[in-house]
């Protein structure tokens, strides 16, 4: 179940990765599309998978921690319960890897980017992400990174990880990414 | 009880105007239990040569019988065709069962000047209950029969008819995965669609001036939620708030100088402001660490009601739109989100959940009474028409997004499906300014 569901993340990602190509927001003028507007940097969602740890892992000389780290790194997304956003103490290992990376590479900073399933109204939900996003951030300043390598926003329900109007799919959407940002 | 109506007229209009093309279809779920039986016999085109530029008739038929009050005859089963009201038999229509005939012509009177000529009669006893004549060009055929539909509509039903008025709400396609956002504006009887904006990124709650001639709406282009303002006419658009972290909820002030809005600034709490567009003045009206959001004005601008989370779940709550202490308006059932007030400022639409099902409901404000309208179970982001006699909302069928709407009685409910992907967020136009 847990491994299904992460591959079903991986896949999500890559297909919304993979998707932001040029895009962009154009303002229509009745037919045509006319003035380009100012904005789009080309990366709403720029996450990919996986985070440069991905080709260490065939050294014999790494010890086991470190493959579990690897995979904790690989391991981006928070879940919630409904109209919840507490970060619940299954994610308190992987969140301290995250934790540890970022304190280790100060450069470095990630996009703490909040969602929520379709129920209920759009911006009131925009808030709920908000506030998982949020407590994210918590989590990860307790552990000692600091502000400024955070970013927060929030989606509300508008970009879903998963289509369709079940409880499956509405837990898949009630997440919090972690997503690199350059 | 099931009348299905398809309302089809823009392809009856897509010669006058080629850039309109319908991408809603409206459909009649429910009526009222016995629509009035009338005519709108096909009018009388005066012009010299050649055929009428529009059938003024076919579109005064199609908005009323959309309104599921009335039930327009069909041309075929009309026995006369009287375009004046002295060559009207009464008799004959009334052996038909029609209790209201509309007749008129549509007159040329210069170089693209036209007059749209009706008559509105009460068949049983003969009596001229309406008759007018309004001046128009050809570009504007369509627009100003949809006004005298508004007038006929008025006088049948003692209600202001809003088929003159337009709907803004957002579509989202996905190709492959790949979503694309539109912010759409059509006609409130679902043709003559213009876009506005697409974005890969998402686009949210679009919003009305009191004027009609503009939107705002939230906007993700630049990877974090921005609201922006846009002029129909031009396109041309204004970025007004892109704060650090959410700026979301626009709602103008009836006297379009100020929107009220929700920011979270940094500390990621949202809380309601308001800014004065001219001297971009913030001023912030709550601060809890409640989830404070969806704002939406009184008609006469002195109170704000919006969402907020402030006592567990989400419920309506008002303050003075100058600052002040909050009181809570809503207390019955767990979730009360998202009111929007009516044109008479005496009841809210909010959307309720209902044993886990979430619906559109009326709050009277005097009684705290909350009447449940629709059967959910994803409704949301109710719109008052201008007249107040209907919402429309969002929700869901079989996986797609749809349009809905419903009268504030109960009685009639429409579904407006759209061809081509996901319709969500309508917002209901005022009045257009002449």
């Amino acid at each position: 179940m847990k491994l299904s569901k992460l591959l079903m993340i991986i896949l999500l990602l890559g297909l919304v990765a993979a998707c932001k190509g040029p895009g962009g927001t154009v303002v229509d003028d009745g037919m045509q599309d006319s003035s380009v507007a100012p904005g789009d940097s080309g990366g709403a969602v720029s996450s990919g998978v996986g985070s440069g740890t991905m080709g260490e892992g065939s050294e014999f000389t790494e010890d086991m921690g470190q493959h579990a780290d690897a995979d904790m790194m690989d391991n981006r997304v928070v879940y919630f319960e409904f109209d919840k956003s507490e970060v619940t103490g299954a994610y308190a290992d992987m969140l301290a890897v995250h934790a540890g990376h970022l304190m280790s590479n100060p450069a470095m900073r990630v996009r703490l980017e909040g969602h929520t399933d379709e129920q209920g109204s759009r911006e009131y939900n925009i808030g709920l992400g908000e506030r998982r996003a949020q407590a994210v951030k918590r989590v990860l300043m307790l552990q000692g990174v600091g502000a400024d390598q955070i970013s927060t926003v929030s989606y509300g329900e508008e970009r879903p990880a998963a289509l369709g109007s079940d409880e499956e799919a509405w837990s898949l959407n009630r997440r919090v990414e972690l997503v690199p940002d350059m | 009880m099931t009348r299905k109506f398809y309302l089809l007229a823009a392809c009856v209009l897509a010669w006058i105007s080629p850039a309109a093309y319908a991408e809603l279809r409206i459909e009649i779920n429910q009526g009222v239990e016995r629509p009035v039986p009338i005519a709108v016999v096909p009018f009388g085109w005066k012009g010299s040569s050649g055929s009428a530029p529009f059938d003024v008739g076919a579109l005064i038929a199609a908005d009323l019988a959309g309104s599921g009050r009335f039930a327009p005859m069909s041309r075929g089963d009309m026995l006369q065709k009287p375009t004046r009201g002295r060559d009207i038999d009464f008799g004959d229509w009334r052996i038909l069962g029609t209790e209201v005939i509309i007749v008129g012509q549509l007159i040329p009177t210069g170089a693209d000047r036209y007059s749209i000529q009706f008559q509105v009669f009460d068949v049983f006893r003969g009596d001229l209950l309406l008759g007018y004549r309004l001046p128009t060009d050809r570009a504007s055929l369509r627009m100003r029969t949809r006004r005298a539909a508004d007038m006929i509509y008025e006088k049948l039903t003692g209600i202001p008819g809003a088929f003159s008025t337009r709907i803004a709400y957002v579509s989202v396609v996905r190709t492959g995965g790949k979503p694309t956002y539109r912010l759409i504006v059509q006609d409130a009887d679902g043709a003559n669609e213009q876009r506005m904006l697409r974005s890969s990124d998402p686009i949210m709650s679009p919003v009305w001036s009191p004027d009609g001639r503009k939107l705002a709406y939230v906007s993700f282009e630049s990877d974090q939620s921005e609201i922006y303002i846009q002029t129909l006419r031009s396109g041309a658009r204004q970025r007004v708030s892109a704060r650090a972290g959410v700026n979301g909820a626009p709602a103008w002030s009836p006297d379009g100088r100020k929107l009220a809005l929700t920011l979270s600034k940094s500390d990621g709490n949202l809380d309601i402001y308001t800014l004065d567009l001219a001297t971009q003045v913030l001023r912030r009206l709550t601060d809890l660490s409640s989830i404070d959001t969806e704002p939406v004005w009184s008609p006469d601008g002195r109170t704000i009601y919006f969402t907020s989370d402030r006592a567990g779940g989400p419920q309506i709550y008002r303050v003075s739109s100058g600052g002040g202490r909050a009181k809570r308006v809503t207390f019955e059932g767990n979730y009360n989100a998202r009111p929007r007030i009516s044109p008479d400022g005496k009841q809210l639409a909010v959307v309720h959940n209902d044993r886990g099902s979430y619906k559109i409901a009326l709050v009277d404000m005097a009684r705290s009474y909350v009447q449940v309208l629709t059967k959910g179970p994803l409704d949301e982001s109710p719109s008052f028409a201008p007249n107040g006699e209907t919402l429309i909302y969002a929700a869901q069928a079989g996986n797609q997004g749809v349009l809905a709407m419903t009268s504030t009685d109960g009685r009639i409910h429409r579904r407006i499906s759209s061809v081509e992907g996901d319709v969500r967020e309508p917002a209901w136009s005022p009045y257009p300014v002449n």
